[in-house]
């Protein structure tokens, strides 16, 4: 449970030194109850003290990595239900499940495909982060050899052995040794014994249960045994279920600070239906999935979800943006209009989608201005007569267009004469001030 | 330690809207709680989708989403049946896109005929959508609401620019009317406030917070949507428990990747699927958000919807 200011207040020296920065304990105290200060920072404070008040100032989720090297998936460290509270901060994980029941080839085809799934969206490189490997034969040394196949088809993907079988789980963690895998799972029957092959392999724990109530008490149960890195299954497999469970559980972390259930989330959502799979997998992206296990990964299925997952877990406070270059719409010839806007990136998707909404092809040069809208950019200074000359003459568009002509936007009008000044032998041309009007804009130019 | 489940109760409650008559009637909005949250309150009504449907041939959809239309969409009437009868729509959202003055700029006579031929071949409650030119939409959607009286429509879209006469010949012909604003939780607080200022009742309003696609700022609409319903939830904001819709039809199938052929961008995968997917996603999100009516136009991204509401009910 999180501690009030006045319960740590009760466990600090109360001697009002000062050597934490602040004038008194109970002030120091207040500040560790918003989190905005670390017990570090007194020198006084008795190790009991320490003990629990470390406790009850962790992170409400606490942060697990699985996976080692570049591909190590980061879990956990959310404070906040809702993204414009806070930023969501370690983005969902996407699985794909590879059931021990397929052949060799077939296993070693999906790995092929998790290898191959990165793509780059605005600058982010994304891709399925992890394989979850079933046990659905229920025999252990089929699962080590499909452990095999995909450690060496898909190396350093970090992976999620699914049985519910210690000595199988024990073998196939083996084959990922020093690689962190997540074990799932352990439930009320095998709890003892899959707690001690995720010790003694240093491995992550998935806790199964039917419900949250059974949740929390395996999860104290094997806390209690010596395992503290755990992923959560709370059974939920309906949509409904997962929003429920979902939303209690970060409920419980995040406004109780209630420990049992302080873990990264995995949610199981295969489905026959792919495109039923996704929709049930965006629900796990938007509430609070650490780990998403799906059936198949196509690659259209794919890009949706990396897109959304890069949606949600944006930072609200930071603009998101844009990279500055002249970007082509369509394909623009000599003669096409050439526009320019700021890197906000709701400016260029509304500019961009309107001049591709006119059919005409053009060329849009997007300006650094550091994620600000264009009247914004222009109070601050940053979308300023000199600025818009040096960045057109230095990204050399010139040498790509017929006429030089700059279409600026219509709410900068005032620039117009100064850019001219500033720039030797264009031609400024006033537009639009709302994107809405480019498709007329251009129409009118045509005729 | 015992776990106990944190419920909250809220004080405030999203306005039941409904819309057509006799047998079709349908309500959506209604619950005390954030969206499919039924383990703690009331959901007596789910989201409702309507199929998008224009006044003019469709060539500004690209092919994936022509397509399935292909032998309807060259006649609003038969579109609007096709909706019906063929696909089971609950509801059917017709865009006088031919009004705008840079496409075919159709006059409100012509939007006023069309609408009386779409009302008279079905019996789905109607939601009338202008061109989205403010200037030419207050002409237009003035003549649309006489043209529906009595069927008790959505009208829209009004905005800062245009609510006095849509709002006005929506309240005199008993419709509900949709409030547009630009992604901004105070601009669409302050329309609701304006368009109830002239006498319209709060409860017959839909905020519509402006839709954006995957990818394309629909982080923006998600979390305007978030806010504005723990507005109405959590502070019992009168004002901002109207509830609110997705426009995510139109969003969605203008962006590259519901248009890129999968020979330009093969990392992308099959171009239909993921158009598909790319409007079902959207509209996912929007629902989780706390949307209760969606505007959507692929048979197959309106079926996953479907299904995906059958599995949060």
């Amino acid at each position: 449970m999180a501690l009030s200011g006045v319960e740590i207040f009760k466990l600090l020296p109360k001697t009002n030194c000062k050597k934490c920065g602040f004038p008194t304990c109970l002030a120091f105290a207040m500040k560790l109850a918003q989190r905005q200060a670390s017990l570090d920072a007194c020198p006084d404070v008795s190790e009991e003290a320490k003990k629990v008040l470390g406790e009850a100032s962790a992170p409400p989720v606490r942060p697990i990595t699985f996976g080692t090297g570049d591909k190590a998936v980061k879990m956990g460290e959310e404070t906040v239900l809702f993204r414009h509270d806070k930023k969501f901060v370690n983005p969902c994980a996407f699985a794909v499940e590879i059931q021990d029941t397929l052949s060799e080839a077939d296993i070693a085809g999906i790995a092929e495909q998790v290898v191959n799934s990165e793509i780059d969206r605005v600058g982010q490189k994304l891709r399925v982060d992890a394989i979850a490997l079933t046990n659905v034969s229920g025999d252990a040394g089929k699962l080590e050899a499909a452990a095999k196949t995909v450690a060496a088809k898909a190396p350093g993907v970090p992976v999620i052995i699914c049985t519910e079988n210690d000595q199988a789980a024990d073998a196939a963690v083996k084959v990922f040794a020093g690689q962190k895998p997540v074990i799932f799972g352990a439930n009320a029957s095998n709890v003892e014994a899959m707690a001690n092959v995720a010790k003694a392999n240093k491995a992550v724990l998935g806790i199964s249960a039917n419900g949250l109530e059974e949740l929390s008490a395996l999860t104290e149960k094997v806390k209690s045994l010596g395992v503290e890195d755990m992923v959560l299954d709370s059974g939920a497999r309906k949509a409904k279920d997962i929003l429920e469970h979902n939303t209690l559980i970060r409920r419980a972390a995040v406004k109780k600070n209630f420990k049992p259930l302080g873990y990264p989330i995995i949610n199981f959502v295969q489905r026959e239906d792919a495109l039923l799979e996704t929709l049930v997998a965006s629900l796990g992206v938007a509430k609070y999935g650490s780990i998403v296990v799906m059936k198949n990964i196509e690659k259209w299925k794919n890009v949706a979800l990396f897109t959304l997952r890069q949606n949600i877990y944006t930072d609200p406070q930071v603009p998101m943006q844009v990279e500055q270059k002249v970007y082509n719409i369509g394909e623009p010839k000599a003669e096409s209009p050439l526009f320019i806007t700021t890197n906000f990136s709701l400016t260029y998707f509304i500019v961009s989608g309107e001049i591709e909404n006119s059919k005409v092809a053009s060329r849009l040069a997007v300006m650094d201005c550091e994620g600000l809208s264009v009247l914004t950019a222009w109070a601050a200074g940053k979308f300023t007569a000199s600025k818009i000359a040096q960045f057109i003459t230095e990204s050399g568009v010139d040498k790509e267009i017929a006429g030089k002509e700059l279409i600026i936007p219509g709410y900068v009008a005032i620039l117009s004469g100064s850019i001219e000044d500033k720039l030797p032998g264009w031609k400024i041309t006033v537009g639009p001030r709302e994107a809405n009007a480019i498709p007329a804009f251009l129409k009118g130019r045509a005729a | 330690m015992a776990f106990t489940p944190t419920k909250e109760t809220y004080s405030g409650k999203v306005y039941p809207v409904s819309i057509g008559t006799g047998e079709s009637e349908v309500t959506f909005g209604g619950e005390n709680v954030l969206p499919f949250h039924s383990f703690e309150g009331e959901t007596p009504n789910g989201p409702l989708i309507a199929y998008e449907i224009q006044d003019v041939p469709p060539s500004d959809w690209p092919e994936n989403v022509r397509k399935p239309y292909e032998a309807v969409s060259d006649d609003p009437v038969k579109w609007a049946k096709h909706c019906q009868e063929g696909l089971k729509a609950k509801a059917i959202a017709l865009r006088l896109t031919g009004t705008h003055p840079d496409r075919e700029n159709r006059s409100p006579e012509d939007a006023t005929k069309t609408i009386q031929d779409v009302l008279a071949a079905i019996s789905v409650p109607l939601i009338i959508l202008g061109s989205n030119h403010a200037e030419k939409d207050s002409a237009v959607l003035v003549a649309a609401s006489e043209a529906a009286k009595g069927k008790n429509c959505i009208i829209g879209k009004a905005q800062e620019a245009n609510y006095k006469t849509i709002a006005a010949a929506a309240m005199a012909n008993n419709h509900k009317l949709i409030a547009m604003s630009e992604l901004d939780i105070n601009l669409s607080k302050q329309l609701n406030i304006l368009i109830t200022q002239m006498g319209f009742e709060k409860e017959r309003v839909i905020t519509d917070p402006m839709c954006s696609a995957l990818g394309y700022g629909l982080e923006y609409t998600y979390s305007v949507m978030e806010r504005i319903r723990l507005a109405a939830l959590t502070q019992n904001d009168a004002i901002m428990q109207p509830p609110m819709m997705g426009d995510v039809g139109m969003y969605v199938w203008k962006i590259k990747e519901t248009q890129a052929s999968e020979t330009d961008m093969p990392e992308w995968g099959a171009a239909e699927e993921r158009g598909i997917a790319w409007e079902a996603v959207t509209a996912a999100s929007l629902l989780a958000a706390g949307a209760e009516l969606l505007i959507m136009r692929h048979p197959k991204a309106v079926e996953a919807v479907g299904n995906f509401l059958e599995e949060l009910a």
